[in-house]
């Protein structure tokens, strides 16, 4: 059985007619072509998958793609400014080598930009707790804890910049 | 002034930018015009004879193109997966090698074990279809571990090798150890268990065939650590294509740690099969398939001896080991628990004897290779727990029994008894250096604290030695490697003035663009965005060998300074005639060619436009362009050392372990790039914590079913299971045999890490009287342990 499945993603309305059975990660990977969220596991528990619904991070390969008719999704490849400029969570990640392999890390950075919407000041026990559901077999998890605090630091920075302005 | 971008520099990565942004390139990725794809159809049983395969229900299913089976591959002549290396038994005789095809003929032998291939328009087509193939299996009895393939009245796994038994190999001077024992004052012993881990690189592995019907090209694009050889393996002997008319792809690969590096049945299936249908076909496995069909690691099962005089000086080693080889031989498989594990015994010891048996033998379980590290955190494992236990029957500090058996540093070059002859390395410094980061001194302190509150303090201590930068050819030949090991380099100049390195090391995390292209900044002087790295296309690249074993920039850094040597002697020649001066007065530093004694100079920038722009080259002596190739073979393998020491708690009410301190101290000789070798260890530690703590491929002994298989049973270290870590290193004992003086750092965090842990695990535990505990220690182990050991609870 097919049906139409319609979202925002990354800011452009799309629609897609697809199997029921589509999964969200598929709809991304396969019919939209943003290959950026990837699968790591089977059993939803490596996060290679976390994209944002409605703002809110959400593992990918555990929804289908119908679940999200309608919502407004956000993918890594969405997640930079349109000029280029990469987001701070982004930035804070390369500043402190918080990935080697990068397959993980659009799922992290994802996880990390919501953990830090949900705790704008984490500490790095809230960092290593918070980021749970997301497996790196690469970095140890010690540079990703340090990208994340600063990316927080930066996140909130670039909040209150423009309140600075005002 | 030195260049901000050059050796020393922690500069940002490159290939970070498109990470972050979603737009790496990893196989699962591409996608072809017409592609098709492909589900394996997998055995269920450990082991059976294969009666029958109906593929007609799963061919009148939607989208299915076409069902393949091992019949369909024999017929096509399609040969068995070779193996890479050839170990001698001690009578002499050759290693069994039985023949290990991409889909199995009439006989599986582990689970996963792949009978068929479903082709489809759509991969969940492909994936219901595969459901619908009929295999008449005959069950056969199963031997599911390496300690059942030995007991007599094992099945076996394959015909033609009695006892299941591959090979049976020794190391050493058996007659001088035993006389040393004969003499020995004190023995420690022990016996060990070192688990069979599952790699779990995050990216699973995948690949994508395509033909070309009007060249008669073949391309595979693959998830490799080494493309070049998977090009020689699969062409020369799997599908007998000619390296000219295959191409084969390792683009963006997601993590290895050495499960990347084999070549694997899938691989040749896809090449197979694109031609056979006409259409690109792509297969990517689900974490599921990677649990049951990547190359495991480790599976060792030990007994040692250490025998001593009266002062605990170590006066000789004597170890037999059974390892697991699974049921086919994967690639590397026969030199892991030899050559890359007995060698290593020794360690930092000054032992003067050792002797080492290894029977490895064939089970029905998946096939056990390299894992990160590779033989060494194996031979590690074992010294350092051993060295601990000897500390207990003499009664002495377990840095003070280390001190007295290292080899010293003045010492170097140093032949251990076990083939290998160490370079440089001052192992007392390393244990120097950490004993402040973990304020030794007041760990006694610390433990009361502890126990005051009801908690159990532990600190354990692993000083390892590798070897690494694997390997010089004319060793690797003596030792049965079935190819030199060296490494290859180009370096294109561009006219003006950018330069392309082809490399044949692979980067599937490690940052070789970063810092390959640091290595050519600092040479030329130029900046460091003018440097492309190019590297994991055999059309592209040299015949390169590719990464692991911490070889990368060892040997392929090293190539690359050899190219870039030659590139320099061409430029100095092109600077001479430019500047109408004598070849010898040309002056090189930085990337200028000064004339000496003169203002007249030119950047490298100038020669290499006249290099391909000439008018007036002395065409006798001079040829135009500037595009240099190098092969580099080491003379001698590097030996990372250094010492980890970890400190934790334990509460022996839950059994749960908690990691308070770990430092790292490590010498890996020059360091390029200190960001990327810290992340290196940051990351092999974790890994080495895993297999203390937390890691275990179980399968059953009856069945040969695998247990965990998925991160539901299979317990990965997660951000909140770890701490942060003290991570030092130093440069004063650069290797001394390759141009940069690198040594390694890839696998060094995952050789030191079990071991330090366990002997803290094991320390926390000595006052119940407990000496030894195999890994991982999970807080259920822990915890029964204590029980067992404690009369008053067990009585309960
Ligand atoms: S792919 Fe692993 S949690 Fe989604
Ligand atoms: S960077 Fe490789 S898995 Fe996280």
């Amino acid at each position: 059985m097919s049906c139409t499945v319609s979202m925002t993603v990354n800011g452009k309305t799309v629609s897609r007619e697809v199997e029921e059975r589509t999964l969200l990660v598929a709809f991304l990977r396969e019919h939209l072509g943003l290959t950026g969220t990837h699968v790591g596991c089977d059993t939803s528990q490596c996060g290679a998958c976390v994209v944002h619904v409605d703002g809110r991070s959400v593992k990918s390969c555990t929804t289908l793609a119908i679940q999200a008719d309608g919502a407004t999704v956000t993918t890594i490849e969405g997640l930079a400014a349109a000029d280029g400029t990469l987001h701070p969570m982004q930035a804070a990640f390369r500043e402190h080598h918080g990935l080697q392999c990068g397959f993980c890390t659009p799922g992290m950075v994802m996880s990390a930009v919501d953990l830090v919407r949900e705790n704008p000041n984490p500490t790095e026990a809230d960092i290593r707790e918070g980021l749970e559901g997301n497996i790196c077999r690469c970095t140890g998890y010690h540079n990703i804890v340090k990208a994340v605090k600063a990316g927080a630091d930066a996140m909130q920075g670039a909040q209150a910049a423009p309140v600075a302005a005002e | 002034m030195a260049n901000p971008n050059g050796i020393g520099a922690s500069v940002r990565r490159r290939e970070d930018q498109r990470f972050l942004t979603g737009r790496g390139n990893y196989t699962d990725d591409f996608k072809r015009p017409n592609m098709t794809h492909a589900v394996h159809v997998r055995s269920p049983y450990a082991h059976a004879r294969v009666l029958g395969i109906d593929p007609a229900d799963a061919l009148a299913m939607p989208g299915v193109v076409a069902v393949l089976t091992g019949a369909d591959m024999e017929a096509d002549k399609v040969g068995s997966l070779p193996c890479g290396w050839q170990i001698h038994s001690k009578d002499g005789s050759p290693m069994k090698e039985p023949p290990h095809y991409p889909l199995a003929r009439d006989r599986v032998r582990y689970v996963g074990d792949a009978v068929a291939v479903v082709i489809a328009e759509t991969r969940e087509q492909a994936r219901d279809a595969a459901e619908m193939v009929v295999v008449d299996y005959e069950e056969l009895p199963a031997v599911g571990s390496s300690t059942r393939a030995i007991d007599g009245a094992a099945t076996l796994v394959h015909d033609d090798a009695p006892g299941n038994v591959c090979y049976d190999w020794h190391l050493g001077d058996k007659a001088a150890v035993d006389a040393a024992f004969a003499q020995a004052a004190h023995v420690a012993r022990i016996d060990l268990v070192n688990q069979r881990l599952v790699p779990n690189a995050m990216e699973p592995r995948a690949a994508l065939g395509e033909y070309d019907a009007s060249s008669g090209e073949y391309t595979l694009t693959t998830t490799s650590q080494n493309p070049h050889v998977i090009r020689l393996l699969m062409g020369a002997f799997v599908l007998g294509i000619p390296e000219h008319k295959l191409r084969v792809v390792a683009p963006d690969v997601g993590g290895g740690f050495g499960s990347k590096i084999f070549h694997y049945g899938e691989e040749a299936v896809v090449t197979w099969a694109a031609r056979k249908i006409g259409r690109p076909v792509k297969w990517t496995a689900d974490r599921s398939e990677s649990f049951l069909t990547d190359a495991h690691g480790r599976d060792h099962v030990s007994h040692a001896e250490m025998a001593m005089d009266a002062d605990g000086n170590f006066l000789a080693l004597r170890v037999s080991t059974l390892a697991n080889m699974g049921a086919y031989l994967s690639t590397f498989a026969p030199s892991i628990p030899t050559y890359l594990y007995a060698t290593l015994l020794a360690g930092q010891y000054k032992t003067p004897a050792i002797y080492a048996e290894v029977k490895a033998v064939f089970t029905n379980t998946s096939p056990v290779d390299a894992y990160r590290g590779a033989g060494r955190p194996e031979a590690c494992y074992l010294i350092e727990r051993l060295v601990d236990v000897a500390a207990g029957v003499m009664g002495m500090d377990k840095t003070e029994i280390r001190r007295r058996n290292f080899v010293p540093a003045d010492a170097m070059p140093y032949q251990t008894p076990v083939a290998l002859q160490y370079d440089t390395g001052d192992f007392a410094k390393n244990l120097d250096i950490a004993l402040p980061l973990v304020d030794y001194p007041g760990f006694q302190q610390r433990r009361a604290e502890s126990k005051a509150r009801g908690k159990l303090r532990g600190i354990g201590f692993a000083t390892y030695i590798e070897a690494c930068g694997i390997a010089p050819s004319n060793v690797a030949g003596a030792l049965g490697a079935r190819a030199g090991l060296y490494e290859c380099a180009e370096v294109r100049f561009h006219p003006t003035g950018s330069v392309t390195v082809f490399t044949g090391s692979h980067s599937h995390g490690q940052g070789h663009e970063t810092t390959f292209a640091q290595i050519v900044a600092e040479r030329f002087g130029v900046p460091i965005e003018n440097v492309e790295i190019v590297h994991g296309d055999t059309n592209k690249i040299p015949f390169g060998m590719g990464t692991y074993g911490s070889r990368s920039l060892a040997v392929g850094g090293s190539a690359l300074v050899k190219a870039m040597d030659k590139v320099e002697r061409k430029a100095k020649k092109i600077a001479a005639h430019m500047l109408e001066a004598a070849e010898t007065d040309i002056e090189v530093k930085d990337g200028r060619f000064t004339v000496a004694g003169t203002d007249k100079s030119l950047g490298i920038g100038d020669i290499a436009l006249q290099a391909y722009v000439p008018h007036n080259f002395p065409l006798d002596e001079l040829e135009p362009g500037l595009d240099e190739q190098a092969f580099y073979d080491p003379k001698n393998f590097t030996y990372p050392n250094g010492c980890h020491v970890c400190e934790l708690e334990i509460d022996p009410d839950t059994g749960v372990t908690t990691i308070v301190n770990f430092a790292a101290v490590d010498d890996f000789g020059n360091v390029i790039n200190p960001l990327i070798v810290e992340g290196q260890v940051h990351g092999g530690l974790v890994q080495g914590i895993g297999q203390a703590l937390y890691e275990n491929c179980v399968y059953d002994e009856e069945s040969g079913q695998l247990v965990t298989g998925s991160y539901m049973d299979y317990c990965m270290p997660r951000a909140d299971d770890v701490p942060s870590f003290t991570v030092r290193y130093h440069e004063d004992q650069p290797c001394t045999h390759n141009p940069l003086g690198v040594k390694g750092c890839g696998e060094a965090g995952t050789i030191g890490a079990a071991a330090a842990v366990m002997n803290a695990v094991v320390d926390a535990l000595s006052d119940y009287g407990i000496t030894h505990m195999d890994m991982p220690a999970t807080p259920e182990k822990v915890w029964r342990t204590i029980r067992d050991a404690t009369p008053a609870l067990a009585a309960e």
